[in-house]
């Protein structure tokens, strides 16, 4: 363990396994609470938009007359998903499936995953409109709140000890082994964690928006190289799609890790701020 | 603390296990709300506020070259009108048809086909982003909105633009407006033309609007009548457009 590791307080209130100390910031709390509702919201009314036109492509231009490298559909027998040439059978999830009445319904992503449960195209941009500016103004405060309030350099930062490979994969291991950091150690991110919250923060839902507004006609007209940025609307509207499918597999990790690491602890902190240090595992036996 | 998780887990199969339904009825019962919904739509305001007050009200709409066209571009909404006297001027190429403009301008008046031609004319290639995802690039060439304006001395006092199409979608007569922002806005004209030939029936003939920083349910087709009104109380369902009274599109189309 590298000493830069260890934060930097006076070593007799350094807290031990078990105390109770305060670990997320009000902004962080808030900011993670008014962000995770926003992206159900962005998610769910998004699937249905790609209801509308299930079908993606890369370039500027792209209709059903072109060429698309995804494209999900079905008929009154099955579903699929097209993958380039290759189709994979999606019967019963993907473009054929049943509604809570038990009746078949072709749409790409069932009602139980959209906003609305029902087709509605305008009904799902009005929901996907309104929270694409709590996404932004939310993402835009939190920067500039965790820029000043030094959660960016103190526990975001990766420290140059931290990139090592050794160190990288010596974390990777304990992660596999569910081993995660108890006592003080525990409150400094780990830098699987810092990748993912930095990633996320700064790459993913930044892109987000983006692409997002990278479909705006409006802001094209406005910004005309942001499109071309991605290669083309097309490309931005497929990018859009795939950046929002590493979103979920990140909220699926990250909803792992909080059932593994303890769920009544780690909730607490992200509602409350307080957070009970693991005690190490032989102290607990 | 399992016993904290348990109903959790024994809630989450539930779901999986189909009782969805109910959870669904939760869903829409926030997602339909229609006061709820009356308050998200003000989000459209938002943005139509933030993008005239941040963007140059004159940027033009990326235009394109000859080889970036579409090799098939997608016509949707109404393909054709089916009324004897839209055939008969289809039969007669739509020598006479007439585009009115009426409401709050001095000089109301009427032009023919072959006056709009000889008018100055625009060409643009731009890019048509459909409401739905899709686009497609198509060559247009048309007569400037804002110079019909002119001829037609358009009032202080009219606000937005009210295009009145010969067709009917779903048995509703279509039209759709814009504000007098994109109404004067250089690459807004009235298309009669697509890929250098005369516009095809179905993509609008013989009048098309572009209006290159909107989404494509604003491009009204076969428009035969421009009105200028202060506000839309009396026309139609009041909302601006047929998207907009029918099925809650955004009135701004820009996002």
């Amino acid at each position: 363990m590298n000493d830069s590791e260890t934060i930097a307080i006076p070593e007799a209130t350094i807290p031990v396994g078990g105390a109770l100390v305060k670990r997320h910031r009000l902004s962080t709390r808030i900011w993670h609470w008014t962000n995770a509702l926003a992206l159900l919201v962005l998610f769910m009314s998004g699937l249905m938009i790609f209801n509308a036109y299930p079908r993606l492509h890369w370039g500027d231009i792209g209709s059903i007359h072109d060429r698309a490298w995804l494209e999900i559909g079905g008929d009154d027998k099955r579903g699929y998903l097209k993958l380039g040439d290759s189709e994979l059978p999606t019967t019963g999830v993907l473009g054929h499936w049943r509604n809570a009445e038990g009746e078949v319904k072709t749409r790409a992503f069932p009602s139980w995953a959209t906003i609305p449960s029902r087709f509605s195209l305008p009904l799902a941009r009005n929901w996907h409109l309104a929270f694409a500016w709590v996404l932004s103004i939310g993402l835009t405060l939190y920067m500039l709140r965790s820029l000043f309030n030094g959660h960016v350099r103190k526990d975001l930062h990766i420290r140059r000890a931290e990139w090592s490979p050794r160190h990288i994969w010596h974390d990777i291991k304990d992660h596999a082994r569910l081993r995660f950091p108890t006592g003080a150690a525990a409150l400094n991110y780990n830098i699987l964690q810092k990748l993912s919250y930095i990633g996320v923060i700064f790459v993913l839902l930044p892109l987000m928006i983006a692409t997002g507004l990278s479909m705006s006609p409006g802001m094209n007209a406005a910004m005309p190289w942001l499109p071309e940025l991605f290669g083309g609307r097309q490309s931005a509207r497929s990018m859009h799609f795939i950046a929002s499918f590493l979103l979920l597999g990140f909220f699926f990790v990250h909803m792992m890790m909080v059932l593994l690491a303890g769920p009544f602890n780690e909730v607490r902190s992200i509602i409350t701020g307080w957070y009970r240090l693991p005690v190490a595992q032989e102290a607990a036996e | 603390m399992n016993k904290l998780i348990l109903p959790r887990r024994r809630f989450l199969g539930g779901l999986a296990l189909g009782a969805g339904g109910l959870a669904l009825g939760g869903c829409d019962a926030i997602a339909e709300n229609e006061a709820l919904v009356a308050t998200i739509r003000k989000a459209d305001r938002l943005t139509y506020h933030a993008q005239r007050t941040l963007v140059d009200r004159q940027a033009l709409a990326q235009e394109f070259s000859k080889a970036d066209l579409s090799p098939t571009f997608r016509a949707n909404g109404s393909t054709t009108v089916n009324t004897p006297e839209y055939q008969q001027h289809a039969r007669e190429k739509f020598a006479n048809w007439q585009l009115k403009i009426g409401g709050l301008v001095a000089k109301p008046q009427s032009f023919n086909m072959l006056q709009l031609l000889q008018m100055p004319a625009r060409e643009q290639i731009t890019r048509h982003d459909c409401v739905e995802g899709w686009s497609a690039i198509g060559q247009w060439r048309g007569t400037p909105l804002a110079l019909i304006l002119k001829a037609a001395e358009l009032s202080s006092r009219a606000r937005f633009l009210v295009f009145h199409c010969a067709d009917t979608l779903n048995g509703l007569p279509y039209y759709e407006s814009i504000d007098l922002v994109d109404a004067f806005h250089p690459q807004t004209i009235l298309a009669w033309s697509m890929n250098g030939q005369m516009l095809p029936v179905a993509h609008g003939a013989p009048l098309r609007l572009r209006v290159e920083r909107l989404l494509g349910y604003k491009h009204a087709k076969y428009v035969n009548r421009i009105e200028a009104v202060t506000s839309f109380a009396g026309i139609y369902q009041g909302n601006g457009g047929y998207w907009e009274d029918v099925s809650d599109y955004e009135y701004y189309g820009g996002i």
